[in-house]
Parts: structure tokens; C-alpha cells; sequence
């Protein structure tokens, strides 16, 4: 059995494919594997297996509890939905069950996807299986720590200001963010519309691949989905000659752990052995990114919350009283202190004499961003950064401190504003500040609007040259 | 006093699109049925969904915003407009700001300000206690109406009265149902008037303190609410108060307005771009389509009507008040117009349009039957013949009424009914005079008078004179020939 | 730089209910996100338009075809206070809209 969990996503669907593996074998090891989750990455987990045919038959994935899926709890992270059974399946699980894949379990996340430390889901703290003191990252949180702590052999996420990124970066694997459009957002909880994006977490690059071609697509229930031209391939690109990567030239003033500026560092020169360029190319609104950030998600959001109003589903709170008693207790009691912030955030940015001054002025950043980005790319391929700032830090250490905590995202807020596609890999291990054992490092790739094919290649050349091969509770 | 204080109002009206499904899913549209029969996730906005529009919506919509000959925006876009109640689901209403799809247009001598896009909120009914354990009472939430397509039309406050106001209302309400996309019923809410009123001294550019009038289920409680809306500003006025910006509601049962409480706090709508929605912008193939599907519009055909045929206001827009009608009047004007033929003369329009307006009408009505128009009781072709008999003089004005009469019970060829009836108008001037000379000569009192000065009393002696003929004779060549008799 | 009149009249906006506690603290930290986001009015914008959707797409609708709505059983199912067929709330104090 355990063998079968060593394989990668790729590897075990050959197998299947090939008739060595039998899907429901294959299934059953990854739902025992499921059920030894004692980093508290699960919310819920399927009984039994599915898997019928298909590129993905028989492959277990773990869904971030933001997807709602027919006759499965689906909570967000949130004390509002908590007995919440949606009536319909979102278009990314729909895809990847039609592709032969099952859904082994939904993972914790920070509520509603609104956080960088998935310390703010109502049903507790996932653990980061490196160090169980640490946070695994947000708000893909449970599925980038179920990846990597071996309790699923791939997992799907959401990412609006970097919360499949820097989950991924901080537990070690590989996280993908599309293109604005190439997953359909159906059935996705909302929130922040005109950011949010599903994508896959794995452990390797050519897994990424596989879910991401199993989940794009255009969508007739979402306006606006594009999908992916031609479609996603397996990448097998060596070597990175010729290939032009650019590091934004501000970022050697950036506020970066030692230990990860130094692993950036190596993983430039390693991109450099493998035949790619390194250059420098100013990204001058990029430090802006949190700004604009913080206020059009929390615009967006607060407006996407409010219809968990205990009318039609989910808690109620009858408060005694009339009906502006009921919303208000039903909210007050129902959403966390980070929600709760952020809606409050977000009315005030939208409200009347502030909109031109916060909304306004955010929405002409963004185009200052991606204006930024379509000058970046018409002279190289790829903008590289350190995907986190820092390596995983401690339970409890940023909560107090909101923007200490949204400084977590400086580098992964920039390329949702633009609508592009970036990519985490693991590209080696650090010493946190403050000592303690050694811990991933993210590399993220950040690539033109549907370019989404160069993108993978480049990062799987980058991944063979690199080798990253650390696990946790390995003896590093 | 009051004459001095001249009204100011503008119309804020909703159309309920007559699609087949909602603006923006694909549950059906119903009047009438049980509760929440007519719901889906999106419509009930559960977690995750998302809207997708209603094309045949958008179509509507670029029709009336043409038929109101307003600018199409070239790129119009949807915005939110948050706030909380239970009607709205997702706590905001997806609508248009500030770049709506359609833009200063008329309808007659009305500015319309702008036509937008927008969607309905769900049905409230309130139950009372019901036996709920807190509070004074509930209410019951029915989605089947959430999101049926609208689209506003707000005016221009070109209106300065409330008759103005109601019958502009409901020249918009013909205009909109010969688009055929809506079915513009007033009191099953599928067309909805809201009036801001304000009065001003007259002669004043300057708008005064409007208030909004809600809840007027019909034209006639429209004119009668914006009417005791504006004696109650007027009388605030002179009485030396100023009016207060509110929201009014209508009680047609005894008149009276009552002000719906504004909430706590004032509105905040937060409006922000949609961003699950992308831009609309019509091809020129949507708009040219669009286009090509308008009929001719009541205004269009009043004004045809006044200028081009010569009709009086009243039955120019009687006639183009319906697409039937008017195809009948213009078919029977073309009969009876054509049979003459040129220098001929012809009859003119007007003559037509008063048979078919007064005694075509009221023979109908009496039958209290509703006339189909494009299915009439009397063909345009025999009306049109039957006018000519009168204008050629062939048969009286009155013997004319009798066969109409006859047309509209038993059908049939209107010569034919005139040959039956011996109807055809007395041509030979002896006879006439002879029937003449003896109706003076039975009527001596009456002649004495006429002689006397009194012209009146020649009713008496004509009467006679139809009543030997059957009316056969024409009327104003018995005056004539009485006159004559009588030593004029 | 946010005070407490204007937490209250924010969360009044947003239903949600604050304790005094929560009103303190939360004027506290939107301030202190305030202040940092507030850099964004240093720069110069003028003539920059504003980015709304991040995919260039245009008329993307649906064909007016009906099919078949949700069973109302189901769809109540899951409300909080189903009564009569449909989703009861308490009343509305005042007429709102």
C-alpha cells in the first residue's frame, strides 16, 4: 500500500492507465492515508471511493472547503455554514470528477479564504506538518498541509492574493495560480470576485498540470471564464536556454527573511546553469499591490458576504427582536474577527465620499500594476520572486498585528490584481529567524495572461534543475 | 395662490420584461403560481453561484431604449447596488449606474433621462405573529418574482401635472406593449409607477424639495395621488413650511399619504462595478435587429395622424392608441379615398376617423362586446363604403347611422342594406318640395315663428319632413327649401 | 483616523453587530491598515483608468431558455425557518428600500 502513496499524480494515473494499479486500491490507500490527518487539514472526508474512467480515474483529491459540492458539507472555514449542504456541485470538481477523479475530502482553510496563516478558520488551526508550532500558510492552508503531509496525493485551492501560493511555499510543494478565466469560479464561494481563481496544490510541476488541464475550460455559468486555448500538456521541457527571467529590480529592498533571499539567490544561479537570463526590471507599482490589495478584496468581499443574512440557509440568530436584530446577531455571531474585519474594511472603502478616494483610486493601481507587468513581459519571459516573504512562522505569532499578517502576501498580491498566472515550486530549505529546524523556501514564476503552457514548462525545467527532495520529519 | 406654484414631476417607471426566464438564470417566469416553485441556487444566491444575463433581456431592453429614442451606450456595464432586506438575496440588486445602456431619449414632449437594465426583488407577504416565539410579527418570502428582468425608465421632471403625468403614463404603457416585451399590467405589478414631485413658483428654473410617490397600481390612482401630493405641498407652502425630501406611500382606499419611515441610517448603496459581469456592448448587428423590430409607436402615429392626415388631437390619439385600430382607420381612409379617385376629391380623414371614433364606437359599446380591430365586426372596406354614400350625399347622415347599425348585427354589403331599407336619400327635387310644402303647411305655429326671427322653431318642421321621408331627405337641403317656402 | 462614530455607521451598513470591545479594537486596526493603504493617494493617477475585470470580454449571455428550477422542497430544506412554503423572516420595523 504505502508504495502506492509514494507515487506522484502522474505516475499513479500511468498505472491505472496501464491496468498495475486498480482505481479503488488506489483510492482506499489514500483514504486511510486521509484518515490519520492530525494536523486538523480535514473538515470532512468521504466514506468511499469513486473513480471510473478517465485521465484521472481513481485519483483522490483533496478539495479546499470553498468548492461547494452536491450532498458534502461545505463551510468556507465559516461558523455561518457550518451545517450548510450545498444543493450543486462546483464547475472545477465537476470537471475533475468527469476527468475520473474523486474527492477524498474538503480541507480547512482560513474563513471565507481570508487570511495568510489558516488561523482564522472557525473550526481551528491547520498545522504545518514541518513543525507543528508553525502555521501552514492561507488560506489554502489544509490543502497545501495535506499535500505535503502526506494525507492526499494532490489538492485544489483558491487564490486571490496568494492563497494557494503561499500555502504551497510555506509547506513545500507546488502551487499554481492561472489566469484570471481559465477555471470557471461556478460553485466557488466568493470572495473577492474580480481576483479569485482556483488552482491546483501538488507535489510536483507535471501534477499541476494534470489538474490544471482537468479544470479549465470555459464555462456557460461563468461569465467570466475563458479557459485555456489549446489546453494544458504535460511539460518536459530541459534545460531553460535562452529562457529571459526578471527580478524586480525594487526587491533587493524588500523586507526578506535572510534565509529566503538567500535561497532565491541559489535558485537564480541555478536557473542561470540551466541556460536561462537573469535580468532586473523595475515593477515601480508593485509595493502598491498590498494597498490596492487591501482594499478592493475587502470592497468585493464585504459585498459577496452579505447575503449570508440567515434567510435562506445557513445560521440564523433570531436576536430577539425585529429583523435588522436578526441579521445583526446572525453576522455578529456567524463571522470570525478576520471577516469581520474585512467587511467592515470593505463597507467603509465603498462607502459614500470614500469610494473615489479608496475603490477608485485602488482599480487605477491595478492598472498601473498590470501596466507594469505588459512592460515586464515584453522584454522577458518571466518575473521571479521569492513567493513569501518568510518561511512559516509561528502559531499565534502575527494575529494581533493584521498588517504585519497581510505583509505575508507582498509578493503574491500583484499578479491577481493583473489577472496573470504564477507558479510556486519548492526550491529549498531555511533556518527561520530565530532559529529552529530548517524550512521550504517557495520560488514563485509569474507569466503573461493564458500563458499558462511556457509557464509550466519553465517550471518543471526549473524543478529537475533545482531537485528539491526535503519532506517533513525528514533529517534534513 | 396655488396657481402660482406650478408642478414639477418626473416618473420612475419599471417594466417587467415578458422574457421567458430571469434576468439572470434559467428558472422560468410565472405569475400566480405557488411559492417558490420558480427557484434555483442563483436565484436564492446560494454560496458560489454566479449570474449569467438574459440575452433576449438585453434585446428588450435595446427596444425600449430605441422605442424611447434614447442613445444606446456603446459599452454600458452593471453595477451592485447593496443593501439588506430579505426581498434581495444577495443583499444587492445587480443594476446600472452610472453607465446605463440607454440615454437621453423622448417619448412625445417627455424627456426620458435614461432606460437601465436591472432585476426584481422577491415577494413579501406579512403574516402577522404566526407563532413565532419573539417580535411583533413575520413575513413570508416568495422568490418566484426575484430576479424577473426590469428596466427602468426614469423622466426628465418635464411633467406639470398629475393628468399629464397619467396620461403620459399611459401613452409609455401602449408604447411599451407594441414592443410586445412586457405585459405592462399595472395591477399585477408588471408595470410599476413611482412619481418624484415637487412644486416651484412658476417661472423658477429651480427644482424644489421633491418627494417620491410609491404604490400607484393604476393611471387613475396616479393622477389622484400625484394630485393630493401636490395640493399637500402647495398648502405647506403657503402656510409658510418647507416640504421634506420622503418616501410617500399611496392609499387609494381613502387618499391619504403616509411616509415610509426611512430606515436609520440614510442610504448608502455602496454602487461598485459587477465584476461577475462583463461589459455590454451591443454589436451592430443587436442594434440593427433591434431596430428593425419596432413598429410604428403611438407617438410617431399621433403625430402622423395631426399632421400628415389632418385629425384633431383626441382622435389621433384614440386611433394610435392601438396598432389594430389605426391599421383599420388608415385601411378605410385608403377605400374610401381610393374609390373616388383623383380630383375626385376623397374623404377626408377626419371624416372617416369621426365615424369610427363616435358612432362606430359607441354601436360597439353598446354591445359591450371588446372589438378586435384586427378582426372587426365591420370591415374596413364597408365602412369606407358607407362613408362615401354619406359624403356623396346618396344617402343621409341619418339613414347612414341605420346601416351602420345594421353592418355591425347582421353584416352584409352596405349598398345592399340602403337598396332594402329604401334608404337611398330623396334626389328628385319636386317630390322633396312638395313633402316640404305640406310639412309647413301642417305646422303653422312653427312657420309663424321662423317667419318671426326665431330659427329655432325650424327643428319642428324638419323633423316632420324626415319623419315623411324616413330620413331619407338631405338635411340641409330641407332647411334650404323651408327658408325658401317661407318667403326668404 | 477611523473613530468610533464611524465603525458604528459602517457596521451599521454591513449588519453586523460589535460589541464596545470590538468597536475599539476595530478602530484601532482600520487605522492602522488605513494609514498604509492611504500611500496610494500620493500617487499620481490622474487620466489612469480604472481596471474593473481583468479578461477583455464583451457580451457574454445566455440564451433565454427555461430549465427546470430546484424542487422547493429542497430549497427549503435548508432554511432556517421554513413556514407555509416559503422563507419566513421577522418583520421588517420599518419599510425599507
Amino acid at each position: 500500500m504505502s508504495e502506492l502513496l509514494e507515487l506522484t499524480v502522474a505516475q499513479a494515473a500511468r498505472g491505472i492507465a496501464n491496468g498495475e494499479i486498480a482505481p479503488d486500491e488506489y483510492f482506499e490507500a489514500w483514504r486511510m492515508a486521509a484518515a490519520t490527518d492530525d494536523l486538523n487539514a480535514y473538515l470532512w472526508r468521504a466514506e468511499d471511493g469513486v473513480g471510473a474512467e478517465g485521465p484521472l480515474a481513481g485519483v483522490p483529491v483533496a478539495v479546499k472547503d470553498i468548492f461547494c459540492t452536491e450532498g458534502m458539507p461545505t463551510t468556507a472555514g465559516s461558523r455561518i455554514l457550518e451545517a450548510y449542504v450545498p444543493p450543486y456541485t462546483s464547475t472545477a470538481v465537476r470537471h475533475l470528477r468527469e476527468a475520473g477523479a474523486g474527492v477524498l475530502g474538503k480541507t480547512n482553510m482560513d474563513e471565507f479564504a481570508m487570511g495568510s496563516s489558516n488561523e482564522n478558520s472557525a473550526y481551528g488551526p491547520v498545522l504545518n506538518p514541518w513543525d507543528r508550532g508553525r502555521v501552514p500558510g492561507g488560506s489554502s492552508g489544509g490543502s497545501a498541509a495535506v499535500v505535503a503531509g502526506g494525507l492526499a496525493p494532490c489538492a485544489i485551492g483558491t487564490d486571490t492574493g496568494g492563497s494557494i501560493r503561499q500555502p504551497a511555499s510555506l509547506c513545500g510543494i507546488v502551487g499554481m495560480k492561472p489566469t484570471y478565466g481559465a477555471i470557471s469560479r461556478y460553485g466557488m464561494i466568493a470572495f473577492a470576485s474580480s481576483l479569485d481563481q482556483c488552482g491546483p496544490l501538488t507535489r510536483d510541476v507535471t501534477d499541476a498540470a494534470l489538474l490544471l488541464g482537468a479544470m479549465e475550460g470555459r464555462d456557460p455559468c461563468d461569465s467570466t471564464s475563458v479557459g485555456i486555448e489549446g489546453g494544458v500538456e504535460l511539460p518536459s521541457r530541459e534545460g531553460l536556454e535562452g529562457v529571459r527571467f526578471a527580478v524586480p529590480a525594487e526587491l533587493a529592498h524588500d523586507a526578506i527573511e535572510p534565509g529566503v533571499r538567500t535561497v532565491f539567490e541559489e535558485t537564480l544561479k541555478t536557473i542561470e546553469r540551466l541556460g536561462g537570463e537573469i535580468s532586473e526590471v523595475p515593477l515601480p507599482h508593485a509595493e502598491h499591490g498590498i494597498s490596492a490589495y487591501y482594499v478592493i478584496a475587502p470592497a468585493e468581499a464585504s459585498s459577496n458576504l452579505a447575503r449570508y443574512d440567515g434567510v435562506r440557509y445557513g445560521m440564523r440568530v433570531e436576536g430577539g427582536g425585529d429583523l435588522i436584530e436578526m441579521y445583526e446577531s446572525t453576522r455578529a455571531e456567524g463571522f470570525g474577527d478576520e471577516v469581520k474585519r474585512r467587511i467592515m474594511l470593505g463597507t467603509y472603502a465603498l462607502s459614500s465620499g470614500y469610494y473615489e478616494a479608496y475603490y477608485g483610486r485602488a482599480q487605477k493601481v491595478r492598472t498601473k500594476i498590470a501596466a507594469d507587468f505588459d512592460a515586464a513581459f515584453a522584454q522577458f519571459d518571466f518575473v521571479v520572486t521569492p513567493t513569501s516573504p518568510s518561511v512559516a512562522f509561528k502559531l499565534g505569532e502575527k494575529t494581533d498585528d493584521p498588517l504585519a499578517m497581510y505583509m505575508n502576501d507582498f509578493f503574491t498580491v500583484p499578479m491577481p490584481l493583473a489577472g496573470i498566472p504564477a507558479i510556486s515550486i519548492p526550491a529549498g530549505l531555511a533556518t527561520p529567524e530565530g532559529g529552529g529546524p530548517r524550512l521550504p523556501v517557495g520560488f514563485q514564476i509569474a507569466a503573461p495572461a493564458f500563458a499558462e503552457q511556457r509557464l509550466l514548462d519553465a517550471a518543471y525545467a526549473l524543478e529537475q534543475g533545482i531537485g528539491f527532495d526535503a519532506k517533513p520529519g525528514g533529517d534534513d | 395662490m396655488s396657481s402660482e406654484l406650478e408642478a414639477v414631476i418626473g416618473l420612475e417607471i419599471h417594466v417587467q420584461l415578458s422574457t421567458r426566464t430571469k434576468m439572470f438564470c434559467g428558472c422560468e417566469l410565472s405569475f400566480g403560481d405557488e411559492p417558490n416553485v420558480h427557484t434555483c441556487p442563483v436565484c436564492l444566491a446560494h454560496p458560489g453561484v454566479l449570474p449569467v444575463p438574459n440575452e433576449e433581456a438585453i434585446r428588450y431592453a435595446l427596444k425600449i431604449g430605441m422605442a424611447l429614442e434614447c442613445e444606446i451606450a456603446p459599452r454600458s456595464i452593471f453595477h451592485r447596488k447593496n443593501y439588506f432586506y430579505p426581498d434581495n438575496p444577495k443583499a444587492y440588486q445587480i443594476s446600472q449606474y452610472d453607465i446605463p445602456l440607454a440615454v437621453d431619449g423622448r417619448l412625445g414632449d417627455i424627456r426620458i433621462h435614461r432606460a437601465h437594465l436591472e432585476e426584481d426583488a422577491a415577494k413579501m407577504i406579512h403574516v402577522g405573529d404566526s407563532g413565532r416565539i419573539h417580535g411583533s410579527g413575520a413575513s413570508l418570502v416568495d422568490f418566484n418574482r426575484g430576479g424577473t428582468p426590469l428596466v427602468e425608465v426614469v423622466t426628465e421632471p418635464d411633467l406639470r401635472s398629475a393628468a399629464e403625468a397619467a396620461e403620459w403614463a399611459r401613452l409609455l404603457r401602449e408604447t411599451v406593449r407594441q414592443l410586445d416585451v412586457s405585459d405592462v399590467n399595472m395591477e399585477e405589478g408588471s408595470l410599476r409607477v413611482d412619481a418624484n414631485v415637487s412644486v416651484r413658483p412658476s417661472g423658477s428654473e429651480e427644482l424644489g424639495t421633491k418627494t417620491e410617490l410609491k404604490n400607484m397600481n393604476s393611471f387613475r390612482f396616479l393622477e389622484r395621488g400625484v394630485e393630493a401630493e401636490l395640493q399637500r405641498q402647495r398648502e405647506l407652502i403657503e402656510a409658510g413650511g418647507t416640504v421634506e425630501q420622503e418616501t410617500l406611500h399611496f392609499d387609494p382606499s381613502d387618499g391619504t399619504l403616509t411616509s415610509l419611515r426611512s430606515k436609520e441610517e440614510a442610504h448608502d448603496y455602496r454602487y461598485f462595478p459587477e465584476p461577475d459581469l462583463v461589459p455590454l456592448a451591443p454589436t451592430e448587428e443587436m442594434l440593427r435587429e433591434a431596430r428593425e423590430s419596432l413598429p410604428e409607436l403611438p407617438a410617431a402615429r399621433i403625430e402622423r395622424y395631426e399632421e400628415q392626415m389632418g385629425l384633431e388631437a383626441e382622435p389621433a390619439k384614440f386611433l394610435a392608441s392601438d396598432p389594430g385600430l389605426g391599421g383599420y382607420f388608415e385601411e378605410a381612409c385608403r377605400v374610401a379615398g381610393a374609390e373616388v379617385g383623383p380630383g375626385g376629391g376623397g374623404v377626408e380623414p377626419r371624416v372617416v376617423a369621426n365615424w369610427i371614433t363616435g358612432d362606430l364606437t359607441a354601436t360597439l359599446r353598446q354591445r359591450g362586446d371588446e372589438e378586435d380591430f384586427a378582426d372587426p365586426t365591420v370591415s374596413a372596406e364597408d365602412l369606407a363604403a358607407l362613408v362615401l354614400m354619406v359624403t356623396e350625399k346618396k344617402i343621409s347622415h341619418g339613414s347612414g347611422k341605420a346601416v351602420l347599425a345594421a353592418l355591425v348585427v347582421e353584416g352584409g354589403d352596405p349598398a345592399a342594406i340602403v337598396e332594402r331599407e329604401g334608404l337611398a336619400q330623396i334626389s328628385d327635387a319636386g317630390e322633396l318640395e312638395s313633402i316640404v310644402a305640406a310639412a309647413v303647411e301642417a305646422n303653422p305655429e312653427a312657420a309663424e315663428q321662423i317667419k318671426a326671427g326665431n330659427q329655432k322653431a325650424i327643428g319642428a318642421i324638419v323633423g316632420a319632413v324626415m319623419k315623411e321621408t324616413k330620413g331619407r331627405a338631405d338635411g340641409g337641403e330641407v332647411n334650404r327649401l323651408i327658408l325658401e317656402q317661407l318667403g326668404d | 483616523m477611523i473613530d468610533r462614530e464611524q465603525v458604528l455607521h459602517v457596521a451599521r451598513l454591513a449588519r453586523l453587530r460589535l460589541s464596545d470591545e470590538d468597536v475599539e479594537r476595530m478602530a484601532g486596526e482600520l487605522s492602522g491598515v488605513l494609514a498604509h493603504v492611504d500611500r496610494i493617494g500620493e500617487l499620481d493617477l490622474d487620466g489612469v483608468e480604472p481596471t474593473t475585470h481583468v479578461v477583455s470580454l464583451e457580451n457574454v449571455l445566455r440564451p433565454d431558455e427555461p430549465r427546470p428550477s430546484w424542487p422547493k422542497e429542497a430549497m427549503l430544506d435548508r432554511a432556517p425557518d421554513p413556514a407555509d412554503g416559503a422563507f419566513r423572516v421577522p418583520s421588517p420595523q420599518a419599510d425599507a428600500q
